[in-house]
């Protein structure tokens, strides 16, 4: 088979590959991606896009169940609620499939040659693909690493027979009964929403003391409420042993040990560095704990050599990986790029949502002795009243010597759209001048940013 | 900052003029800072006018001969107008800073004013009032009133050198008789910590620079006490400066357009809301400065000058090196030494007495102790040589100086009566005496009076250095890395671990013969360190 020579080649078709890789080649630049799996990667194929739908599709199903036991406040009362759960999962799929039809069209258009394999380093600047039809040797100026990351494994629960990832589950066409959640992190709790919602009796197991470790207790605070409400076991604080001869989870807790019936388990404790049976272990490139060291212009260790996107640690974000892939494709068309964000907005789909902007809340306090902190609760908002039980609040977090805004935050039912509006705010600079100063629909969620944005100016000062 | 103590004395303020009802302006005067100085330099203003300052927060940073002290407030009060231009030389007495100070509110508030001599200076007619002394801290005296009763014209002016100057507050007078006020209605100065033997001030000798030192904090929040957009007149477009290591504040655009333009913007102050660089800061950098580099390259022609006023402790060294320049005639004197053994016994000692508490041995307490020896017999090369006056003032004791570099620049803290102390001594008295210099609570005496200097950049030492005597010392010895290199022992060579020795001394006073002897003398000595011992 003939070598393949280009200018840039991008390893894997994911979020940070495909972006990267569309915009080198709408640059005129000779590109060249390699996917082993489907084009759009785990965002796409087996992560925030199916679980989206499924998450939508269980909100449906559980609202409708409301409305059949005429529990729904709203006065709607419907006979009777069935689910085709396959038929959900179908829909699901169509979805992904048309995007996936997308990215390859959009890598068409942008004249970028798609190879399907496995690629295997050779050297800095040569892969070998393992492609139906034979190796593949290409040979480029330029390689971005994109290779994302795969679920990591408990080695006291490996994956197999009743124990699953993330991926399984939102392939798997049955329910189970009752379902053991180990991990209580974004992906625990939104899949375990999911299955409660759908029927299934869900225990959500975490060795944290509590749910959503990674944001602060008033954050996950109704999240909480709303998993209990929901009928779901929360068991945080306690280590899982593994599995039983009876197939049941194992938990050793201060109390001792005890053993939890399960039908399934999913295992979400994190994700890790896509880098196996890849070759990049043979070429030595600088790591940064378990991922690859890049700099801010995505650089690794060797040059000519880029890494983007969950290879490169956290925060694992589809988002972040896709700004790094047009970062590098600039780069390499020839123009002065650096990935320097001010903000990379994250957001946990769960019951309420939440999304963040900017430093942690804790991390601001610690940075900026003196915080300016404006909260404004949704209960007190028309908007959120009328969609949801006015549970939540969005926060905002200032600089006291110049009113910059460090942090926003906000946790509440259809708050992950206030992303946009929350990163921009970072990015461009504004002050609680700025927020509290811009008129913001009414009646919308977003209007509780600018009420915080009062709150932390204080209202003598908002009044100016 | 390099050498900061705070001072303790008085600052006097003069009542300026009366403003209305309520509103008075008040001069806060440069104090005598110390050793009778006529004046002294503003090196930075820590003030605007239009801040509102607090009470004891620092206005200005001055320097005399060696120390930077800062000169703080002894009333709170608005900045209206400042004495001058860091540089410039301000006298003793003169107006630093005038305060626009609310009276009526004073007045409500009795501990904002308390210190306020109410007394007029005989002199002057004037009101006057004595600067907080921060050494007093905590241990103030909780009745004002009971202050105000002893407070006299005498208490004020005696108080006026505090305790970081060490001389100056073992000669205070002590006793509540003499303590001078704080405005705080504390008992300040001296005789406060001559009273509270606890009290790291009250010990002669040793510097409260550091706890007296106001966090940085406070500086943040008085001088934004104004909070973003309110201090900002109509029209006006002030230039923040950013604190250093602080990310530029920029709009994604602003951002691109400078990256394509090779234009850092960590260099760029910001027209905008809190600092922030908008693209009117970009058009005016292309307007004015270089063109940027033709995209792609990743290489920026920088066509910048900035002209750095040399002012504050690099002036001091200016002026020390021209004069020494001018006077001194060099003759430098270059010999290799083997301090294998030496490094050998360090290693020893500082492995056997690692836990004792005592002071970590580094070579140059060896060569302190070398040198002591070797002056002994050379008299002549421990002497100041006052060449107007044709006399070479040689010294009994032997103060070496040890060159050190600080974040502002060179300082020469003194190891004083090195012939007096041995080996231990030596070390510990190095590492307090240099790190009080480093850490800039070193206090006047502790920066002046060597007779001869010893300087070493460790580990950046060099081959072989001219070292530059320190006026008017006449001898001066530069210590280079130590390296092992092969040494021929007659037989074959073997790794040994060299140190290079360059001495410079002042030819008008010694021969060439004389400072080769000395030199020798130490290379004997370091090569058998044995002999150190023994006296």
């Amino acid at each position: 088979m003939n070598e393949i020579h280009c200018q840039l080649l991008v390893i894997g078709a994911g979020p940070g590959g495909y972006t990267c890789a569309v915009r080198a080649g709408e640059q005129g630049v000779d590109t060249v991606v390699v996917e082993s799996g489907r084009a759009g990667g785990v965002c796409m194929n087996v992560g925030c896009i199916p679980s989206k739908a499924l998450i939508h599709a269980a909100d449906e199903y559980e609202r409708m169940q409301r409305r059949a036991q005429r529990t729904s406040e709203a006065g709607l009362r419907c006979a009777g609620v069935e689910l085709d759960y396959p038929q959900t999962i179908a829909w699901k799929d169509a979805i992904v499939d048309r995007l996936d039809g997308g990215v390859t069209a959009a890598l068409k258009q942008a004249r970028v040659k798609l190879v399907s394999g496995r690629a295997r380093f050779r050297d800095g600047k040569t892969v070998v693909v393992a492609t139906e039809t034979g190796d593949q040797v290409i040979r480029a100026e330029n390689v971005v690493i994109a290779t994302g990351s795969v679920p990591a494994e408990l080695p006291a629960l490996p994956f197999g027979g009743i124990v699953g990832s993330s991926t399984d589950f939102l392939a798997a066409t049955e329910l189970p009964r009752r379902l053991v959640v180990i991990g209580a992190g974004y992906i625990g709790v939104e899949l375990g929403t999911v299955f409660a919602k759908f029927g299934v009796k869900v225990t959500l197991v975490d060795l944290a003391p509590r749910i959503l470790a990674r944001y602060d207790v008033e954050l996950t605070r109704p999240v909480a409420r709303r998993l209990a409400a929901l009928g779901v076991t929360i068991r945080t604080g306690v280590q899982v042993e593994g599995l039983d001869g009876r197939g049941r989870v194992v938990l050793a807790t201060p109390a001792g040990e005890e053993h939890l019936e399960a039908d399934r388990v999913l295992v979400a404790v994190g994700r890790r560095a896509a880098l196996a049976d890849s070759g990049i272990e043979e070429l030595d490139l600088a790591r940064d704990g378990p991922f690859l060291r890049i700099d801010e212009r995505c650089r690794t260790s060797m040059r000519g050599v880029y890494a983007i996107g969950d290879v490169t640690g956290e925060p694992m974000l589809a988002h972040r990986a896709m700004m790094q892939g047009e970062v590098v494709a600039d780069l390499v068309a020839g123009h002065r790029r650096v990935f320097d964000p001010r903000a990379i907005p994250a957001i946990c789909f769960s019951d309420p949502e939440i999304v963040t902007a900017g430093v942690p809340i804790e991390e601001a306090r610690r940075t900026h002795a003196d915080l300016l902190v404006g909260m404004a609760p949704f209960r007190a908002n028309g908007r959120a009243l009328t969609i949801s039980d006015g549970s939540g609040f969005v926060r905002v977090a200032a600089r006291a010597d110049n009113h910059l805004v460090v942090s926003l935050q906000a946790v509440g039912t259809g708050v992950a759209e206030l992303a946009a509006a929350f990163g921009l705010a970072i990015e461009m600079g504004a002050r609680l001048e700025d927020i509290a100063g811009t008129i913001h629909a009414h009646p919308t969620l977003g209007e509780a940013a600018q009420e915080a944005a009062r709150q932390a100016l204080g209202r003598g000062e908002a009044l100016r | 900052m390099g050498l900061l103590s705070r001072i303790n004395g008085s600052a006097h303020l003069l009542l300026w003029s009366e403003i209305g009802i309520g509103m008075a302006e008040r001069a806060v005067r440069l104090p005598d800072v110390g050793e009778g100085v006529a004046e002294a330099e503003l090196v930075e203003w820590l003030v605007k006018v239009g801040d509102h300052v607090q009470e004891e927060q620092p206005l200005a940073v001055v320097m005399t001969d060696k120390a930077s002290i800062e000169v703080p407030t002894p009333i709170a009060g608005e900045v209206v107008w400042l004495a001058g231009e860091p540089g410039q030389n301000l006298a003793t007495g003169s107006d630093l800073v005038r305060l626009r100070v609310d009276e009526g509110r004073d007045d409500a508030d009795g501990s904002t004013v308390a210190g306020v001599d109410q007394a007029p200076d005989p002199g002057s007619g004037s009101t006057s009032v004595s600067t907080p002394d921060p050494a007093s801290g905590p241990a103030s005296d909780p009745d004002p009133g009971r202050v105000a009763g002893r407070q006299s014209a005498a208490a004020s002016s005696s108080a006026a050198i505090g305790p970081t100057i060490s001389a100056a507050s073992r000669d205070a007078p002590s006793g509540p008789g003499a303590a001078g006020r704080a405005p705080g209605g504390r008992v300040a100065a001296a005789a406060a910590a001559s009273t509270r033997p606890d009290d790291p001030a009250a010990l002669p000798g040793l510097s409260s620079g550091s706890a007296d030192r106001p966090l940085p904090a406070r500086h943040g929040e008085a001088s934004s006490a104004g909070a973003p957009g309110r201090r900002l007149r109509p029209g006006a477009t002030p230039i923040l400066p950013r604190p250093v290591g602080e990310r530029p504040l920029a709009s994604p655009s602003v951002r691109l357009r400078a990256r394509e333009a090779g234009v850092d913007l960590r260099r760029i102050a910001g027209s905008g809301p809190a600092g922030r660089i908008t693209h009117d800061d970009l058009d005016r950098l292309f307007e004015q400065g270089p063109q940027p580099a033709p995209a792609g390259t990743g290489l920026v022609a920088d066509e910048s000058v900035e002209d750095i006023p040399i002012i504050g402790l690099r002036r001091r060294i200016v002026e020390k090196m021209r004069i020494a320049h001018e006077h001194v005639v060099d003759l430098t004197y270059v010999e290799e030494v083997d301090v294998t053994e030496l490094e050998t016994l360090r290693a020893r000692l500082n492995e056997q007495y690692k836990d004792s508490g005592r002071a970590h041995l580094t070579p140059l307490p060896f060569l302190m102790r070398a040198m002591a020896i070797a002056l002994a017999a050379q008299p002549r090369l421990n002497a100041h040589f006052d060449d107007d006056a044709g006399v070479l003032r040689r010294h009994g004791g032997m103060h070496i100086g040890i060159a050190a570099q600080t974040a502002a620049g060179l300082v020469v803290p003194v190891v004083r009566h090195v012939e007096a102390r041995d080996l231990w001594s030596c070390a510990a008295e190095l590492a307090r005496v240099t790190d009080a210099a480093k850490g800039g609570t070193a206090t006047r005496e502790e920066l002046s009076g060597s007779t001869i200097t010893l300087t070493s950049l460790g580990p950046l030492g060099g081959l072989m250095s001219t070292p530059i005597i320190n006026y008017p010392e006449v001898a001066i010895v530069g210590v280079n890395r130590i390296a092992v290199r092969p040494h021929w022992d007659g037989h074959a060579f073997v790794p040994r671990r060299m140190m290079n020795l360059s001495c410079s001394f002042d030819h008008r006073i010694v021969d060439g013969w004389d400072g080769a002897v000395f030199v020798q003398r130490i290379k004997a000595l370091i090569e058998t360190p044995a002999m150190l011992f023994v006296s």
